[in-house]
C-alpha cells in the first residue's frame, strides 16, 4: 500500500561511525534531559506562588515571574531544542547516507547553544526579559541565537541537498522545519521590537507564539515519528498518500494560525476569522495523520505493551489529537469568550508541549539512549514502566484539572464575580496542578536514576550495539521490514 | 514537487511561510501604517503627567529628588520607561493583561473596550496584550487605587487582598519601607495605564459614572 521514496542503500556498521557522531547525539540528549529537570523544577517553584507557599519569598533573584521565564525558555530551548538536535544528528545522516556538513561546526553549535541557554537564564533572572511570549530571551542574545539557528539549518541541509531523487517523509518535515525555524525566530524577535508597534506587532507576536510550536516543534516531532515508528514496528507507514496530505496540509494551514492567540483584540476582524478557519483546517489535517499512524500500528497493537518507546509515541499521538480537537473548538469566538485568559489555555499548552512532544522525546530517549551510550539495554525496565505510567497519568490529571479551572474562571469572570472570589475558587485546582506537577517531576527523577545506573553499567560488547527495542542497525531510515 | 527538495524547500518552506507572513503579518501592519507610533514624550505632552507621580514628589520630596530630580515631563518619562522595564522584567504581563475585550462583560468590569490607537506608542513595543489573567486587567488601572494602596500591595499583596497570589516585591522599597526608585517607577507606570481615558473605570459599580456617561450597549449583560 505504501510506496516509499527511494531509500539510500543499507548502512554498514563501519559506515555508521563515518556518518554519525554518536557522542554528539548522546550529549545533546543528556543535556536536554538535564534542562527538562531544571525547567520542571522552575515550573513547580512558580506554581507554589499560586498556593501562597513560595519558598523564596522576597528574594529578588527568585522573583517568581522571572522563574516562569526559566520554566518556558528552559523547556523550549533547553529541553526541546537539544533533544531535537540530537535526534537530527542521528536521523539525517542515516536518511541521506551522508554526514552533516561539519563535525567541528556541530560541536561548536553544541557548546554555543548551551551558552545561549545559560545566558538566557541569567539574563531573565536579572530582569532583562523581552516582552514577547515564548521569546523572552533578552534582546542582546537574539542575534546570537538567530545566527546559531541559521548555522544549524546549513549543517543539516547540506547532506540533504547532496542526495539525489525524492526524499522520505521525515525529510520533508525536517527540511521545512530547518527553513521555518530561523525565519520564525527572526520575525518574532526582531520585528515587534524594532520595526512594528502596537496592534500590528501583536499580530506578529501571535504568529511567533504559534509558529514556534507549529513550524519548529511540530514538524520536527512528526518527522521523528515518521522515522522511528516504522523502524520500531518494522513495517512501513500505512499510506503514503495520507503522509502527503498531512505534510502539505500542515505546511499550508499552520503558518496562518497565529492570530487566534489574540481574538477580540483590535487586530482586524477578518484576519481573526481567517486564523480561526485555518486553525479548524489544521484539525482536519491532523486527523488524517492520526488515522495514518493508527492504521500503521494496526495488527501489531501488542507493541504498545512490549515497546515502551512505541507506547510513549502513541500516547503522545492520542494527546496530539486531543489537543488539536480541543483547539478546533476553543479557537472559535464562542469558546473564546469564556476560556481566553483562563487556566484552560495553560492546560492546553502543557498537554501540547509536554503531553505530546515531551512524551515523544522521552520515548526517543528510552529507545536510543542506551544505544548512543553503547549499553546493551536499560538498567531497569521496571523503572521505565513507572516513569511512563506516573508521567502519563499525572499529565492527564493536570490537563483536566486546568481545563475545569479555566471554565470556572471564565464563567465567574463573565458573571462579574468579585476578582477575589475567582481566585478563591481557583485555589483547589492550583493545588492539584502543583501536586500532579510534582508527580511528573518525581517520575522524571526516577528516569534520571535509571539513566545514571545505565551509564554506570559496563559498555556493551561491540557485536551488539543495539538498544532496548533492538531496531535493525542497518536501517537506512526506512522500515526495511 | 510534493516530494522533491526544491518543492519542500521553496514552496512549503519559503513560499507558504511568506504567504502567511504577508497575509497575517504585513497586512495588519499596512492597515495601521498611517497610525503613527507616539513616543513617550509625545504621550506625556498629549495627556499630561499623572497626578500620582506628582504625589510622590510631594509626599517623599527628599527621596524623589534623589531618584528623579525635579517633577517634570523629563523625570516622568524616565519613571515611565523604568516602570515599563520592570513590568516586563518581572513578568507582570504574564499574569495581567492589557486589553479589554468587547465580550464576556469585560466592558462592565474594566471599562471601555481596547482601541487600536491605545497601542500605538513606544511602551507597547512589543505589545503587552497578555494572554493570561491571574490578576486583573491593568489597561484601565490609572487612578483606580491610591498610591498608598499600591505601596502596601507591592510590598505585601496579601496585606490588602488576603487571597492574592501576587508575589511580594520588597526590592521596590528602601530599608525604611518607602518606595525606592524602582517602586516609584512601577507604581507610576501602573497609574499611567489608561490615564488617557477620561471617564474613570467603573469597577463593580464603584466608579463615578452617571447616566449618559456610559453607552447603553455597554451596560447590557452579555450572556452567551
Amino acid at each position: 500500500m505504501a510506496t516509499q521514496a527511494a531509500a539510500p542503500a543499507a548502512v554498514s556498521t563501519g559506515d555508521h561511525d563515518r556518518l554519525i557522531e554518536v557522542s554528539l547525539v548522546k550529549w545533546h540528549f543528556l543535556t536536554g534531559f538535564a534542562f527538562l529537570l531544571i525547567a520542571m523544577l522552575a515550573g513547580l517553584l512558580f506554581s507554589m506562588q499560586f498556593l501562597q507557599q513560595y519558598p523564596f519569598k522576597g528574594i529578588e533573584i527568585f522573583s517568581p515571574g522571572r522563574w516562569r521565564f526559566v520554566h518556558t525558555q528552559g523547556v523550549a530551548y533547553g529541553f526541546i531544542a537539544n533533544i531535537f538536535l540530537g535526534m537530527l544528528y542521528w536521523a539525517v545522516p542515516r536518511l541521506t547516507h551522508r554526514p552533516v556538513l561539519s563535525r567541528p561546526l556541530s560541536w561548536f553549535l553544541f557548546f554555543a547553544w548551551q551558552a545561549v541557554i545559560l545566558a538566557t537564564a541569567i539574563g531573565v533572572l536579572l530582569g532583562q526579559a523581552q516582552a514577547l511570549e515564548w521569546g523572552e530571551t533578552p534582546v542582546w542574545i537574539d542575534p546570537v541565537a538567530e545566527i546559531g539557528l541559521i548555522l544549524v539549518a546549513v549543517n543539516f541541509l547540506a547532506p540533504v541537498f547532496k542526495t539525489k531523487g525524492p526524499m522520505y517523509v521525515t525529510l520533508w518535515y525536517f527540511v521545512a522545519a530547518l527553513v521555518w525555524t530561523p525565519l520564525v525566530y527572526a520575525m518574532g524577535n526582531f520585528l515587534p521590537q524594532y520595526l512594528m508597534t502596537g496592534v500590528a506587532a501583536g499580530a506578529i507576536g501571535g504568529l511567533f507564539i504559534h509558529d514556534l510550536v507549529g513550524l519548529f516543534v511540530t514538524p520536527l516531532g512528526w518527522g521523528m515519528m515518521y522515522y522511528f515508528v516504522p523502524i520500531i514496528l518494522k513495517k512501513p507507514i500505512w499510506s503514503h498518500g495520507l503522509s502527503l496530505v498531512g505534510f502539505w496540509g500542515l505546511a499550508f494551514f499552520y503558518p496562518l494560525n497565529g492570530i487566534h492567540h489574540f481574538l477580540y483584540t483590535p487586530i482586524p476582524m477578518f484576519l481573526q476569522y481567517g486564523a480561526i478557519i485555518s486553525t479548524v483546517a489544521v484539525e482536519l489535517v491532523v486527523t488524517t495523520v492520526i488515522i495514518n499512524f493508527f492504521m500503521t500500528i494496526r495488527g501489531t497493537g501488542d507493541m504498545l505493551r512490549t515497546s515502551i518507546p512505541i507506547r510513549w509515541f502513541y500516547t503522545g499521538m492520542i494527546f496530539y489529537f486531543t489537543t488539536c480537537l480541543q483547539c478546533a473548538f476553543h479557537t472559535t469566538l464562542t469558546f473564546q469568550k469564556i476560556i481566553h485568559f483562563s487556566d484552560w489555555v495553560v492546560g492546553h499548552a502543557h498537554l501540547v508541549m509536554f503531553g505530546v512532544f515531551g512524551f515523544w522525546m522521552l520515548g526517543l530517549l528510552v529507545h536510543l539512549l542506551p544505544r548512543v551510550c553503547n549499553r546493551a539495554g536499560w538498567y531497569s525496565r521496571g523503572l521505565n514502566e513507572w516513569h511512563f505510567w506516573i508521567t502519563a497519568l499525572s499529565m492527564l490529571v493536570m490537563f483536566f484539572d486546568l481545563m475545569i479551572a479555566g471554565l470556572i474562571q471564565g464563567y465567574m469572570w463573565r458573571d462579574l464575580a468579585a476578582w477575589e472570589e475567582t481566585i478563591r475558587a481557583s485555589r483547589p485546582y492550583w493545588l492539584v496542578r502543583s501536586v500532579s506537577g510534582t508527580a511528573i517531576i518525581v517520575a522524571q527523577f526516577l528516569f534520571a536514576y535509571n539513566v545514571i545506573r545505565t551509564l554506570a553499567m559496563s559498555p556493551a560488547p561491540e557485536a551488539a550495539p543495539d538498544g532496548e527495542a533492538a531496531p535493525d542497525p542497518t536501517a537506512g531510515g526506512l522500515a526495511t521490514a | 514537487m510534493f516530494e522533491t527538495k526544491s518543492g519542500v524547500f521553496l514552496v512549503a518552506g519559503l513560499g507558504f511561510f511568506a504567504l502567511a507572513f504577508m497575509v497575517m503579518g504585513l497586512l495588519p501592519w499596512t492597515i495601521y501604517r498611517n497610525e503613527p507610533e507616539a513616543t513617550v514624550a509625545e504621550m506625556i505632552e498629549q495627556h499630561g503627567i499623572v497626578p500620582e507621580f506628582v504625589e510622590f514628589a510631594e509626599k517623599f520630596p527628599d527621596r524623589f529628588k534623589e531618584y528623579y530630580g525635579d517633577c517634570n515631563a523629563a523625570s516622568f518619562e524616565a519613571a515611565l520607561r523604568r516602570g515599563h522595564r520592570i513590568y516586563v522584567g518581572e513578568a507582570c504581563w504574564h499574569c495581567h493583561s492589557q486589553f479589554v475585550r468587547p465580550v464576556s462583560n469585560e466592558a462592565l468590569r474594566w471599562g471601555p473596550v481596547a482601541d487600536a490607537k491605545e497601542y500605538q506608542n513606544e511602551l507597547q513595543r512589543p505589545v503587552l496584550f497578555g494572554t493570561r489573567r491571574v490578576g486583573p486587567d491593568l489597561s484601565r488601572e490609572a487612578a483606580h487605587r491610591s498610591n498608598d494602596w499600591h505601596i502596601a500591595h507591592f510590598h505585601k499583596p496579601s496585606s490588602v487582598v488576603p487571597v492574592s497570589v501576587m508575589p511580594e516585591y520588597p526590592w521596590f522599597f528602601d530599608e525604611d519601607g518607602y518606595p525606592n526608585r524602582d517602586g516609584m517607577a512601577i507604581i507610576t507606570y501602573v497609574q499611567w495605564l489608561g490615564s488617557w481615558i477620561k471617564e474613570y473605570p467603573y469597577f463593580l459599580g464603584d466608579g463615578p459614572r452617571g447616566p449618559g456617561e456610559v453607552e447603553e450597549e455597554k451596560l447590557k449583560f452579555d450572556d452567551i
